[in-house]
């Protein structure tokens, strides 16, 4: 095993009496509980983790947070393998398999970085001209091996055995960040009484004062408010959980890790996503530290300066031994004063000409070196860096070192306050963006605001609590924030200005855009920042461009001779930080996926050899086994049942809407296109709704109860949306009507009794019901009890055969459809589904769904009579537009297979014979059954009125299955078209 | 997510709802049989970058239909209240 070399003797937040074991690449190596995968890896010596995305060079880690371009690397294996995953966040844990990405045959020789082979493709503006431009077609060809080529890690294929969840929870105060301005802002809000949840990316609280010591005043003043806010019931502290979205109406998206131990043992959720909703919101995100740019500024052992002293004090590690720290302002110095206390050879090259004096007063005690008016204008190093030149008022000079630390100010991390559409605003003295004007149920504190000093955020976090709470109605006194003043002095950075680059010089690392990139976008004229994003690919990493941001934006400003803010800044979506699609799922998967509606009936289905289909939500037998070997065979012989004995069919999944009050029967008359008032009362009537537009909504049967009490059935697929289109018409547009509807579709389970032998059955199972033809005629309601149960009889026929609707109370219904089969098996009464359900309306030219697909008019689907001369009904007016009457619409034939052997199928399109099979055609087969009553395929179509005569040819054409077949219009019944076996 | 304060439920997500489209567009009477003020109701829209009057139904819950005021620039809800206006 590997010492850990880099690693400090003492200090640190590590657990040192806890050591760790993970795998890298297959290297075992150790660290401490405590460590991020990244700080253990420094410990070790490993400097180089990973190959660029376009030109596949070697990659060190450039930050200590979720900025994190280049250290990104794939975790697990199997279903559980989870790639891109910064490694500057990953809290290690035993047992740990880690593996580099983006890299072939290994990370240490990777072929494709002998990339002068694809550097040409690669360039700029590579992905939009191939895909906008003329050579479409050649990425047909060269797809194959950029793919491989460009690209972070892979997914796995595997399913994922782990657990996700998704909760909901609530708060009067979120808090998001534990720098000390969300740590002070939490407990102001607190304090003034409201529920707080305090959001921290991280394993630890503290933010950037987890950069300080670990023994020193910032440790002590962290440890006395973290010790406060753990002692209060009303904060909740959400540590390992990312912010990674903000929504409408104050909801937050958060994705919680679970600490690193194993999930598969104990069950747990690995990750969980909270959609907080929260009366008021502070951010207190913090800031970026922003990349300079230089030549070869991406060679590993090159690192943002606050990151060099994030490993320094909380990880004990101690990155380099020969540094140097390129600063802008001065904030990089406390990196340099640090490293040089720790031991290491320090030299400051400070872009300022004249930077604070005491700064140099404080160098000069600690043997730090310093260049002022001094650049970095290119490295040298493969796999880490080896020599630096500095370009400063003596020319040129070639400096050896281990670690370059570089810092270009600081971007405050606004991206969160953006994804509403906040537009963030430039900020002269911090040369930075800040958020723009919020809601007045959001307030910004600290550096994301502007506020860089310590001990300004400390005072700027307070303030936000105590305004965040109050906006809850929670303002209870609240006592000052204990002091803590680090002595920081901020100035604005030094911008710095890229210039001609010997080498490339990186802007986006992980997107591998570099300046030049950047001048070939100004060049062809991509100066918008928008445009300048899609066509270099600028910021679409998964780090989002975190730490590329300015940098692009400054270039592009250079170029244009423009002010930052007038070159713009690009538009922040969510996620903030990827999230696993696994975690926004949650539990909703496989067959949780959505819910499942079961009918009363559905044990037996299921117990009695039933293969189900998924109708919507609902669970329907589609066929019974029993019946045959496959779908083909069983409906058929189910058909057969029913037309010659008698089915028992589910039909419990039909929407049930009771109907009450006394305009109930006028209410019903608007609804229906064809006429209600006068139904008698015991008798049921087939009815048609319309939309406003004209367009058939849906069918049914609606029954005269009583004089003001109607039981309405919809189709299974429309009947919530009926029910909502009645509420919204008695609701908004006819509030005088004096009518309730109401859903019983659950309440009622209800089967269909159909076949030439119902009667004889119903006599046999209800000895005490009158069921002749006098008591219960065609269209006539039965109501009587059943074991004590309501239970209603309507006499309706779907399928052309005498056949009856049974209701009874929903608890009842498995036992009555036991009943009637065993009352119904001398009369040979079995089970059928919607599959030949679906074949024995077609056999008599019933519309459904198919036919009723939201684009047809009564007319169109024959059923114009039954609103007569009719009006003032739902759609009576826009129905009459002339497009709707125009003779060539598509309307409702017969279809009839003429050509032996072969069938019809659902979807074909209709051609006139001898014409070319191209286009739309002049129709489709929307329905089509085998016909056991004519012995070939039949099917329902809608076709050019115009070519509509019965007797006519056509061609069905389906090309999915290459099938040409020959077919004759008909009218629409292929059976009893008399209608005499309804009455049989 | 929508956050609607339903006058009846209190403050719900819009999963909870069915939007039910322009509430400011009047709706002729039932028999009124003049097709262009079928067209105005059925298609002409204003589509306002602004407040907006619309109609949302509470479906996973009391099932009233409300009028709900919101600005589509930031979907700032500023009123809601219940459709149903005079009570037969
Ligand atoms: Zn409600």
């Amino acid at each position: 095993m590997n010492a850990q070399n880099q690693r400090l003797p003492g200090g640190g937040r590590i657990d040192r009496s806890h050591p760790i074991e993970f795998s890298f690449d297959g290297r075992k190596l150790a660290g401490y509980r405590g460590d991020t995968l990244a700080s253990a890896l420094l410990a070790n010596g490993v400097t180089l983790v990973g190959r660029s995305f376009k030109y596949h060079r070697p990659r060190g880690i450039l930050s200590a947070g979720p900025e994190e371009p280049n250290a990104l690397v794939t975790l697990g294996s199997g279903g559980r393998r989870e790639p891109n995953l910064p490694a500057t966040t990953l809290e290690l844990g035993d047992g740990m398999v880690v593996e580099t990405q983006n890299r072939w045959p290994s990370l240490a020789f990777d072929v494709q970085s002998l990339n002068g082979l694809f550097g040409p493709f690669l360039s700029a503006g590579f992905y939009y001209k191939t895909f906008m431009g003329p050579t479409r077609r050649a990425w047909m060809f060269y797809e194959h091996f950029i793919r491989k080529a460009a690209g972070l890690g892979r997914a796995g294929t595997d399913p994922d055995p782990a657990r996700y969840e998704v909760r909901h929870a609530f708060a009067d105060v979120a808090i998001i960040g534990s720098g000390p301005a969300g740590l002070s802002a939490a407990r102001a809000a607190a304090a003034a009484g409201a529920r707080v949840a305090l959001i921290e990316q991280d394993f630890l609280l503290g933010g950037q004062l987890l950069a300080e010591r670990s023994d020193g005043i910032a440790a002590a003043w962290l440890n006395e408010v973290e010790a406060e806010l753990k002692g209060l019931e009303t904060v909740t502290l959400m540590k390992r959980t990312s912010a990674f979205g903000v929504y409408d109406g104050n909801v937050l998206g958060l994705a919680a890790q679970r600490e690193p131990l194993d999930t598969r043992s104990t069950g747990e959720a690995r990750q969980t996503v909270t959609m907080l909703r929260a009366h008021s919101v502070v951010f207190a995100t913090g800031a970026i530290e922003r990349p300079m740019v230089f030549s070869n500024n991406d060679r590993p052992g090159v690192m943002l300066a606050s990151a060099a002293r994030t490993y320094l004090n909380r990880f004990a590690v101690l990155p380099g031994k020969k540094i140097i720290v390129a600063a802008a302002n001065d904030a990089a110095w406390r990196t340099a004063f640090d490293l040089a206390e720790a031991g290491a050879e320090v030299t400051v090259a400070d872009l300022r000409a004249a930077p604070p004096p005491a700064l140099a007063a404080e160098a000069g005690r600690l043997g730090v070196a310093v260049r002022t008016a001094t650049r970095i204008v290119d490295l040298r190093g493969g796999h880490a860096v080896r020599r630096a030149t500095l370009s400063g008022p003596g020319g040129q000079s070639e400096t050896a070192c281990d670690l370059v630390c570089m810092s270009g100010g600081w971007s405050p991390t606004v991206h969160l306050t953006s994804h509403l559409g906040i537009k963030p605003r430039y900020r002269d003295d911090i040369d930075g963006f800040v958020p723009g004007i919020f809601p007045a149920s959001w307030s910004g504190a600290g550096a994301m605001m502007g506020a860089y000093a310590t001990a300004d955020t400390i005072e700027d976090g307070h303030r936000a609590g105590i305004e965040a709470a109050s906006f809850c109605g929670k303002s209870a006194p609240v006592s000052a924030p204990p002091k803590l003043d680090l002595g920081e002095t901020v100035t604005a950075p030094l911008r710095d200005v890229p210039s001609a680059h010997r080498g490339k010089a990186f802007v986006d690392f992980q997107m591998d855009v570099t300046t030049k990139d950047i001048e070939l976008a100004h060049r062809e004229g991509y100066e918008s920042v928008e445009h300048l994003k899609r066509y270099t690919t600028l910021g679409m990493g998964t780090d989002q461009g975190k730490t590329s941001n300015f940098a692009a934006l400054a270039a592009m400003a250079g170029l244009r001779g423009a002010t930052v803010p007038e070159t713009g800044t690009t538009t922040f979506r969510p996620p903030f930080t990827p999230v696993a699609i696994g975690a926004l799922a949650g539990r909703a998967t496989g067959h949780h996926f959505k819910p499942f509606r079961r009918t009363p009936m559905h044990d037996w289905h299921q117990a009695n050899g039933a293969d189900m289909l998924e109708v919507g939500l609902w669970m329907r037998p589609w066929f019974y086994r029993q019946s045959g070997a496959d779908v083909n065979e069983a409906y058929v012989a189910e058909m057969r049942t029913v037309r010659q004995a008698a089915g028992l069919m589910d039909i419990s999944t039909l929407g049930k809407i009771d109907v009450q009050g006394p305009d109930a029967a006028i209410f019903l008359d608007r609804v229906y296109a064809n006429g209600f008032a006068k139904l008698p009362v015991g008798r049921a009537r087939y009815g048609v709704m319309l939309r406003d537009d004209g367009i058939v909504f849906d069918d049914g049967t609606t029954t005269r109860l009583a004089e003001s009490r109607f039981f309405m059935t919809t189709s299974t697929a429309k009947a919530a949306d009926v029910l909502s289109r009645l509420e919204f018409l008695l609701d908004t547009a006819w509030p005088d009507l004096r009518v309730a509807v109401t859903s019983v579709s659950d309440e009622w389970a209800a089967m269909s009794i159909a076949g030439p032998q119902s009667r004889a059955i119903l006599a046999a199972e209800f000895p005490s019901l009158d069921v002749s033809d006098a008591a219960l005629p065609h269209m006539g309601l039965l109501e009587g009890e059943w074991e004590g149960r309501a239970l209603r009889i309507l006499r309706l026929s779907y399928s052309g055969e005498r056949a009856y609707e049974l209701y009874v109370g929903a608890t009842a219904g498995a036992q009555l459809w036991n009943r009637l089969l065993e009352a119904g098996d001398p009369f040979g009464l079995k089970p059928y589904g919607v599959e030949a359900l679906g074949a024995l309306r077609v056999e008599k030219g019933h519309v459904a769904g198919p036919e009723i697909d939201g684009r047809t008019t009564l007319d169109d689907l024959g059923l114009g009579r039954i609103a007569g001369k009719r009006s003032g009904f739902v759609g009576d007016v826009l129905r009459r537009r002339p497009a709707l009457l125009a003779p060539a619409r598509e309307r409702l034939v017969g279809l009839e297979c003429i050509e032996d052997g072969k069938r019809l199928r659902g979807g074909a399109i209709l051609f006139l014979p001898g014409e070319k099979a191209h286009g739309h055609g002049r129709g489709r087969v929307t329905s089509v059954t085998f016909s056991p009553e004519r012995g070939h395929y039949v099917g329902l179509a809608l076709l050019a009125g115009d070519m509509a005569a019965e007797g006519n040819e056509v061609v069905a054409v389906y090309p999915m299955k290459a099938e040409t077949v020959r077919a004759r219009i008909v009218a629409p019944v292929f059976l009893d078209p008399q209608g005499e076996r309804l009455h049989g | 997510m929508l956050r609607i304060e339903c006058p009846c439920c209190g403050p719900r997500d819009h999963d909870e709802f069915r939007y039910g489209g322009d509430a400011s567009v009047t709706r002729p009477a039932h028999d009124d049989p003049d097709p262009e003020a079928w067209y105005a109701y059925v298609y002409v829209r204003k589509n306002p970058a602004g407040l907006h009057r619309e109609f949302w139904q509470h479906v996973i819950g009391c099932r009233q239909w409300l009028v709900v005021e919101r600005d589509t620039r930031n979907h700032v809800i500023s009123s809601v209240a219940f459709a149903r206006t005079s009570q037969a």
